[in-house]
């Protein structure tokens, strides 16, 4: 069931980030995911009597760079107990930011030219993780829980915008575009899927123009896919709900991502009191002028700012054209294609082959130069390579480095550069005469009979638009 | 000031903090954190314009560390120490509702 049309859906997302550290953020422990369980931790994170916490200042340097990119205000900021009793938080309480956050203010403009505005971004502690055993694989039924305190003390940035938000969709572009500034200050990989970046969504209905309806929480958001399901299906609960003539608690609510809905957590009757206190072992954090400015000089384009300047590159882009620009400026390929668009390579081609090419071996961008990206798409447009062989070039760079001409010698795509590809040519149309008769006489359908013919003696190594310039040259 | 403490307080925050007391223990806490808080008044009696929140005796700001790695302790010594370890995790009883 859908809104009615005089309803609107309001929704408010809180996104933790795991930041981007070598180290935790009150001790020297490792900060990086998928190590054996309980192998990076010490009595800090494991919360043993008398330890004390100290800050990581780089934590601090990139909740300031979070700050900066979403225009809010940074200011001295102070660190609080929260209190509660859970097994993946050993202390019994989590080091937070409360009354006084080192990031308050700010928005968020998003691509289709709405502003999301933000209301704080402070720092936090993250708990361990518990695995609960033992009945559905659910926590409900579960006989036993076994934790792992590796993540227990890695630090986040905790972003909360206003009740901005009107659907679900706005919700996705938002999560969407605050990840890609996330990535671009550095301060996360953005890897929903590895937990370091993880969405809550405050979700309520209203009639157009009436103050703001009673909201639930909405937990266990694991992709961009299930926040915007599960906005969907809270937004139309609650509607048919207050038309039933029933009133929505305020709750929290897990979402069920095989079944697709949201069930009760727990009631605000039930909410707990986490009896902030100001955190005694740690002081107050004042980040000077100088400290400000060290960091905003070291904070690159947004990616508003970059699409904007890739995106003058091209005109009327298909979608395709445009998911391939989002693809380079999510992985920051910017600098391969606009190399690339220096030397005279088509910007379409430049971002298709980085958002296809490039994309599948991230890990090893290392060994292609700019230059030999540009080089591969010059031989590629110039027809030294047809659009297969420049992928492969492409791979053989990325896996191996070297320079494009060399490679494409060494697989031997470079013999049918113009001559050679000529004299094929010629070879077929002799072969074929009736053929290239009914070519001359205007059946351009005949065209792909002489492709397939140069591709079959050439062993595939022809390019296809050259072959057409061969062709249409001799017509 | 705020209202003095009552017995419904007590019991609240022992609850809170996972402490079962006695109908005797709520009466005697309520009695003594009372004394506690009564004793706030006499600061709130002072003359305080000017003063500035006192969080911390020494003034220090800004004491953060480098982000280097130290190293971590042996998961096993760490393990023997709790009550029960499985799969070189710390094995609890079995959760009721999730995190908060």
């Amino acid at each position: 069931m859908t809104l009615a049309p005089e309803w609107e859906t309001v929704v408010g997302l809180e996104v933790h980030t795991e930041l981007k550290t070598m180290t935790k953020m009150f001790c020297g422990c490792a900060n990086a995911f998928g190590a054996e369980p309980n192998t990076q931790v010490c009595p800090v994170c494991l919360g043993l009597p008398g330890s004390l916490p100290v800050l990581n200042v780089r934590a601090v340097d990139l909740a300031m760079a979070i700050g900066l990119a979403l225009h809010s205000t940074i200011a001295s900021s102070t660190f609080h107990r929260k209190n509660y009793f859970y097994p993946d938080m050993p202390k019994d309480y989590q080091i937070s930011q409360y009354d006084l956050p080192i990031n308050s203010g700010g928005y968020l403009d998003l691509p289709d030219g709405s502003r999301v505005s933000i209301e704080r971004a402070h720092l936090e502690e993250d708990t361990g993780k518990s695995t609960h055993l033992g009945g559905s694989g659910r926590i409900h039924g579960a006989d036993r829980s076994l934790v792992d305190y590796n993540r227990s003390g890695v630090p986040l940035v905790e972003i909360v915008s206003g009740p901005d938000i009107r659907s679900s969709a706005q919700a996705h572009l938002y999560a969407s575009e605050l990840r890609g500034i996330l990535i671009a200050t550095g301060a996360s990989d953005g890897r929903m899927e590895e937990g370091s970046m993880r969405i809550d969504a405050n979700v309520s209905v209203r009639k157009i123009g009436q103050p703001l309806g009673t909201r639930c929480e909405v937990k266990n958001l694991n992709s961009l896919r299930s926040l915007q399901r599960a906005i969907d299906f809270e937004a139309s609960r609650q509607f048919e709900l207050i038309n039933a003539g029933g009133v929505v608690r305020q709750e929290t609510r897990h979402w069920d991502e095989g079944l697709g809905e949201t069930s009760t957590m727990r009631t605000k009757e039930e909410a707990d009191d986490y009896r902030y206190f100001r955190e005694p072992d740690l002081v107050d954090l004042v980040p000077d002028g100088a400290w400000l400015e060290r960091i905003r000089d070291t904070l690159g384009a947004m990616p508003a700012e970059r699409r904007a300047a890739l995106r003058a590159h091209l005109t009327n882009p298909s979608p395709a054209q445009l998911d391939a620009l989002d693809v380079v400026i999510d992985l920051g390929f910017d600098d391969y294609v606009l190399g690339a668009i220096a030397a005279n390579v088509d910007a379409a081609l430049a971002m298709a082959r980085a958002a296809n090419e490039l994309a599948t071996d991230v890990d090893h961008l290392a060994n292609l130069t700019s230059d030999a990206f540009a080089t591969t798409l010059t031989m590629e447009q110039s027809g030294q390579l047809s659009a297969t062989q420049a992928k492969t070039v492409l791979l053989e760079l990325l896996a191996h480095g070297g320079e494009p001409r060399d490679i494409a010698r060494s697989k031997g795509y470079e013999q049918l550069t113009s001559a050679a590809l000529g004299d094929t040519v010629s070879e077929v149309i002799a072969q074929h005469p009736d053929e290239w008769a009914r070519y001359r006489d205007g059946d351009d359908k005949l065209a792909q009979f002489f492709i397939g013919q140069v591709m079959s003696v050439t062993k595939g190594q022809a390019n296809g638009k050259a072959v057409i310039a061969e062709l249409t040259a001799r017509r | 000031m705020a209202s003095p403490l009552r017995r419904e307080d007590v019991a609240k925050v022992a609850k809170l903090a996972r402490l079962t007391l006695s109908e005797d223990e709520l009466d005697l806490f309520t009695e003594q954190l009372g004394q506690v808080l009564e004793h706030a008044k006499d600061i709130a009696a002072l003359n305080l314009e000017g003063v500035v929140a006192t969080a911390h005796p020494f003034g220090l700001i800004n004491v953060v560390r480098d982000d280097v790695r130290r190293p971590s302790i042996s998961r096993d010594a760490i393990l023997a120490m709790a009550p029960d370890a499985e799969d070189g995790r710390f094995a609890v009883p079995r959760i009721i509702g999730e995190a908060p």
